[in-house]
């Protein structure tokens, strides 16, 4: 992609320069093959750590909320949508923040890419829409648009809807009939295998808790699994407990979910968190006509009341 | 030392016939990773070149254990008394691990089985394991294992070697425990020895070539723990990090546990759950008061525990076996060759 790095640079620079912000969040390079690491850059000499390509799939709303002065991040179009849901759920102020608006063409699928080859990738590059991986067995060159992390293929807010400033021009979004074939999938089956697709998801789950602290929604200065006076959930590997954990979390995301997909991201076991995630996002689409973080003055619908609410549930 | 040649085409004979008389794990891929799993018997361990996300530490050290059980039932004697748990612990083997898991759980066995103190669970579940481990004949890119005392053919802790010759698997078995678990599979066709101990050497030498990952550690002793403990640099390495457990539980070194008291109706169980010093919890006493309250003193606990208080104390090397698994899988890529390094390197400004 136009990864606008330098622009991002410039910017960047720019502000610490002026004293207009403290630091600026962003992307460094990581030291392993496809992947980087959120930074704070504090000095204009430091900005050239700043990079930005297809392996910046965590979302860096996830490190704004709880700064005191005021601050600049690096926003895809989803960071900015969960960054005007930490201002309408009072995390942060939009005073405080200054937001460096990146147009993005999606993120890459670091599992799918992953699964190409026999072993450990070594090198991974990009040139515009190509990708070039190896391993020490094989070299591949793959469209990047056929490895995209599943959350950006239906991506339809790629340019951010809150910034203070672009740094290239917008792209173009995509439109869908279908936003959520992949619910469709799963609510067409039957009872049984709709349990036991939920059981196979959380079968390798560890409960490090990567999903949940990658989560920008997830702020919450004690979360119920963690609560211990009183306890609402076991902490060990009982199967119950550990859907409870994926199953509660993901309702105390409904209507608030921008689908950015932080959670597949950080996740060591490949769990595709999002399938808990997304019925919640359909349903908030087709009763409340609500897609979160796109608008600094609107609540979400959970914690509104309208007259013509749904209530057919009411019998 | 005893070297034996194992036909692949009778390997798998070999395991599932020594199935009569030990319990099997070994790495299993699935369309989500390699993991190390109790081996069904219709399930064959994957021998292949997949590192798994998961070490071997929970063959011994299971993620949640129950060790207790109590009748809360006042009509029975002894109700309210906890008793130990009935565990199987029956012969067990773990096949195709990396060589530097079974070192992993030499250095976990520093903590569980002390001179004052052991661990019945731990002790036990080690007493009764085969270590048998596949040497690693093309490194991965996380791999630093030579720079910290292991390597892709390190025999610690194994009970028998695997060296991967294509057609053959040749054994090296390194305690009676290993030399049990061959017969069982009917492994016998014993080679000669200096021939085979030259063709591991050369395989050792050639593997640890491809190694390009290295550390030093070489100056962790000699830095006082105050002024590492004081350094400049933690507030950069832990502002990335989201504070998961990822980096413990995917570690075979890190062994600290949780414990909990479960009831349901009349029965009591205690169970010891893996737990991570990246968590709050961790160390939130009973007062609300927490003594590394912030995400920059977990992360400093991590790092100062691996690579200088476990040094200090047993002075038998880092905590680490430079298996790379907690630089792969990090979510947000802190990666402690780079700490590692900091550490060592690091001079007291005045």
């Amino acid at each position: 992609m136009d990864t606008c790095i330098e622009k991002i640079r410039e910017l960047s620079a720019d502000l610490l320069e002026k004293g207009e912000v403290t630091k600026v969040i962003g992307f460094a390079n990581g030291t392993i093959p496809m992947a980087t690491s959120p930074i704070a850059i504090k000095t204009k000499q430091d900005v050239d750590k700043l990079v930005f390509n297809s392996t910046c799939g965590l979302n860096l709303a996830n490190y704004v909320s709880g700064e005191k002065g005021k601050i600049a991040v690096i926003a895809k179009g989803c960071d900015s949508r969960n960054i005007v849901t930490h201002i309408v759920e009072n995390q942060i102020q939009r005073e405080q923040i200054y937001i460096i608006g990146v147009p993005c063409t999606g993120m890459v699928d670091k599992h799918k890419i992953a699964a190409l080859f026999e072993d450990e990738i070594i090198d991974f590059s990009e040139d515009g829409d190509t990708l070039m991986v190896s391993s020490l067995l094989n070299t591949q060159t793959l469209k990047k648009q056929d490895y995209l992390k599943d959350n950006c293929l239906y991506c339809t807010h790629k340019n951010p809807v809150l910034y203070d400033v672009l740094a290239k021009d917008p792209v173009e979004e995509q439109k869908f009939d279908n936003l959520f074939p992949d619910v469709d999938r799963i609510e067409a089956l039957d009872e049984d295998a709709k349990w036991q697709h939920f059981e196979n998801l959380t079968k390798n789950c560890i409960r490090c808790y990567a999903c949940r602290n990658a989560c920008p929604l997830c702020y919450c200065p004690t979360c119920f699994v963690d609560e211990s006076g009183p306890q609402w959930v076991g902490k060990g590997q009982n199967k119950t407990d550990v859907n409870t954990f994926h199953f509660l979390r993901a309702f105390h995301c409904a209507g608030r979910c921008t689908d950015c997909g932080a959670c597949v991201e950080a996740c060591p076991m490949g769990i595709n968190v999002r399938d808990f995630t997304r019925k919640l996002n359909k349903d908030s689409l087709e009763l409340f006509g609500w897609e979160a973080g796109l608008d600094v003055t609107k609540r979400p619908p959970l914690d509104t009341y309208r007259p013509e609410d749904p209530d057919d549930f009411i019998k | 030392m005893k070297f034996i040649s194992i036909d692949k085409n009778d390997w798998t004979r070999g395991i599932d016939k020594s199935r009569e008389k030990y319990q099997l794990f070994g790495p299993v891929k699935d369309e989500n990773g390699c993991l190390i799993k109790k081996l069904e018997p219709d399930v064959q361990p994957d021998m292949g070149l997949h590192e798994s996300v998961m070490s071997a530490k929970s063959v011994i050290f299971p993620q949640t254990e129950k060790i207790l059980n109590a009748s809360l039932d006042e009509s029975i004697e002894n109700h309210h008394i906890m008793q130990r748990a009935k565990t199987d612990y029956s012969p067990r083997a773990v096949l195709g691990i990396r060589p530097y898991d079974a070192k992993a759980m030499e250095l976990v066995k520093l903590n569980f089985d002390t001179k004052d103190f052991k661990d019945p669970y731990w002790c036990d579940a080690y007493e009764a394991t085969v270590f048998v481990g596949l040497g690693i004949t093309k490194p991965g890119p996380f791999d630093f294992s030579t720079s910290v005392g292991t390597g892709p053919f390190c025999e610690d802790g194994l009970d028998v070697l695997l060296a991967d010759l294509d057609d053959t698997y040749l054994a090296k078995i390194l305690s009676p425990k290993g030399e049990a678990y061959t017969a069982a599979c009917g492994f016998n066709a014993i080679v000669d020895e200096k021939e085979s101990q030259a063709l591991f050497d050369i395989l050792r030498k050639e593997a640890e070539k491809n190694i390009v990952s290295q550390v030093k550690i070489d100056k962790l002793k000699e830095k006082t723990i105050l002024e590492l403990h004081e350094a400049d640099f933690w507030d950069d390495i832990a502002f990335a990090c989201i504070n998961c457990g990822t980096c413990t539980y995917v570690c075979p070194t890190c062994w600290c546990f949780d414990i909990q008291d479960e009831t349901k109706q009349k029965q009591a169980s205690r169970f010891r759950n893996w737990d991570t010093c990246m968590s709050p919890l961790f160390t939130r006493h009973a007062t609300g008061h927490n003594p590394r309250g912030t995400k920059v003193q977990r992360v400093r606990q991590r790092f100062m525990h691996k690579l200088k208080y476990f040094l200090d104390k047993y002075d038998q090397g880092i905590m680490c076996v430079g298996c790379g698994r907690c630089v792969k899988s990090c979510p947000v890529n802190i990666d402690i060759r780079e700490v590692c390094h900091m550490m060592n390197s690091y001079e007291k400004q005045d």
